[in-house]
């Protein structure tokens, strides 16, 4: 579904990810991990264009998006969430949502004025759907900024299939969150798998990602270091290598 | 009482600038070539209702639609700087119209009257209020219908879909982006409506003063326009409306017995509000507590 091929990007001098390859097939949840600096981030945002690679090919479903920006590659089918959240914290719940649904179908039900002015009633009531995923239909009201942490990356999974993607990017949704909140958002995260939506999830925390993904591409100063299985993954050398920092490269 | 009408006219003008300025706001950018394209409405009405005795309706709305034009060819470049960046590339603009204007000669000879504007000199004898026999209330009437429409559409298109995707870009242009809102078509419509409104409020101010010049359209004139929706808060129109009364009226009338002490209060007064009212004078927090009182019921303080 998404393949990832020979891609480079470097600022001036570092190569934040050097040649990298790797292909996410449709359906599955797709683990991308490393230690900190060994450009996953850079990965994503490379493939939801919020900036050109210098070298390789982004393919998704079909398209080549390597140089699509991020409104188009929206509209392709891929959404995804920050590492850092960023919300529209001046705005309620539901209109973080409501801004959010861009896509191709979306576009297409409606014409432009009618969009304009709100939507159709339909997407107005996949709104409350979305909320009521993300267990958030309570606090439809509330500022986003006045939310608590976690129900603030509630909202931007919210968000992210407010655009009706085909796949979702996640960076590092299990960042700052408790025992309780990480087994809430793999059950979360098999629901999406469970709707259709493919995974590319970008982690630290290891219980979730050795639990939730099919596969993994290991990252390491920009280079893929071992694809695999959970279990393969664990058992890697190199992969121990990297983590525990006895190897270099 | 003539007086009350002049003043009336006056917060009726400022507050469709300070409106041109609070759409381009909502996206987050910093417009300061609003004068300049309140300028460009000014003289192509002007223009259209001395030169080519057309009636002022459809001259206003072909001024307001030429200061669109340009202020859409103005975000396009816009769209590739940010904040301060903007701000000088927008005072550059605008002073840019201006020169063009104080360059710009265009007269005709009619019954031996020279009509048009005229470089420095400026252009006079924009009548066509006077010629209809319209009084000062009729203009403050007509100012006002203007501006009623003006705020009806800002406060509408507010409240819709559109006005929340031109906040999602102001608040977080790459969040929206990644949320699929196209950033270029967002920004570039804001400037464009900000053009047409601020065009629309030039053509009426020109027919209103009779007589411009361009040194009506300056620098202090663009900071005017900003100036309101910032002190005002971008919660909703409303805030606009009632920092252009603070200004326009307390601060340049009342305080007028002051002399020269007003420039330096006015300074000092903005400052005092944008340091204790953050969010502007009418912040999201004194809207719920007004709603509030309007529905009868007591509303939380985490607005």
């Amino acid at each position: 579904m998404l393949e990832i091929k020979t891609l480079s990007k470097h600022f001036g001098g570092v190569r934040a990810v050097d040649e990298l390859d790797f292909t996410v097939r449709q359906g599955e949840i797709f683990g991308l991990i490393g230690p900190n600096g060994s450009g996953k981030s850079t990965t994503v945002n490379l493939v939801t264009g919020i900036f050109p690679p210098t070298a390789g090919e982004i393919i998704f479903d079909g398209r080549d998006i390597t140089t699509a920006q991020p409104h188009v590659t929206l509209d392709a089918g891929i959404a995804r969430t920050f590492q850092n959240i960023r919300l529209f914290n001046n705005m309620t719940v539901w209109e973080n949502l409501w801004v959010a649904q861009n896509s191709a179908e979306d576009k297409k039900a409606t014409n432009l004025l009618s969009r304009w002015m709100g939507g159709s009633r339909k997407a107005k009531s996949q709104v409350e759907e979305y909320l009521e995923f993300s267990a958030l239909a309570d606090k439809r009201d509330e500022l986003a900024g006045n939310l608590a942490f976690g129900e603030q990356r509630r909202l931007e999974v919210a968000r992210a299939l407010a655009a009706k993607p085909k796949m979702v990017l996640l960076d590092e949704p299990a960042a700052g969150m408790n025992r309780e909140e990480v087994r809430a958002l793999d059950e979360r995260l098999r629901a999406l798998k469970a709707r259709g939506i493919t995974v590319l999830l970008v982690e630290h925390v290891m219980e979730l990602v050795m639990e939730v993904t099919d596969r993994i591409a290991v990252l390491n100063f920009g280079q893929k270091i071992a694809e695999g299985t959970p279990s393969e993954i664990q058992n890697n050398q190199a992969v121990k290598d990297a983590y525990l920092g006895t190897s270099g490269d | 009482m003539d007086f009350y009408f002049g003043m009336l006219q006056i917060v009726g003008l400022h507050t469709i600038l300070g409106l041109s300025a609070y759409i381009i706001l909502l996206t987050g950018q910093v417009s300061m070539a609003q004068a300049g394209f309140m300028s460009i409405g000014a003289y192509i009405a002007g223009m259209l209702t001395v030169l080519a005795e057309m009636h002022l309706i459809p001259a206003m709305l072909i001024g307001g639609v030429a200061a669109a034009l340009v202020a859409c060819i103005v975000g396009f470049p816009a769209l590739r700087v940010k904040g301060l960046m903007l701000v000088v590339a927008t005072i550059a603009f605008g002073e840019f119209i201006r020169i063009f204007w104080f360059n710009f000669d265009y007269q005709i000879s009619r019954g031996g009257v020279k009509l048009g504007p005229e470089g420095g000199e400026g252009f006079k004898q924009i009548r066509f209020f006077p010629e209809n026999g319209w009084s000062t209330l009729d203009v403050a009437i007509f100012i006002w219908v203007v501006a009623g429409a003006v705020i009806a559409a800002v406060w509408w298109m507010d409240r819709s879909r559109a006005g929340k995707v031109l906040r999602a870009v102001g608040e977080d242009d790459l969040a929206a982006q990644s949320a699929g809102i196209n950033l270029t078509v967002v920004k570039v419509s804001a400037f464009t409506a900000g053009g047409f409104i601020a065009g629309l409020g030039g053509s009426v101010y020109a027919h209103y003063t009779t007589h411009i010049e361009h040194l009506n359209f300056d620098i202090v004139m663009a900071t005017f326009a900003i100036i309101y929706p910032i002190l005002g808060g971008l919660s909703n129109v409303f805030g606009t409306i009632l920092a252009v009364i603070f200004v326009q009226v307390f601060l340049l009338e009342v305080l007028r017995p002051l002399g020269d002490l007003r420039n330096l209060l006015f300074g000092a007064m903005i400052i005092v509000v944008m340091n204790f009212m953050p969010h502007g004078l009418f912040s999201a927090q004194v809207a719920s507590r007004i709603k509030g009182v309007f529905s009868g019921r007591k509303e939380g303080a985490n607005a």
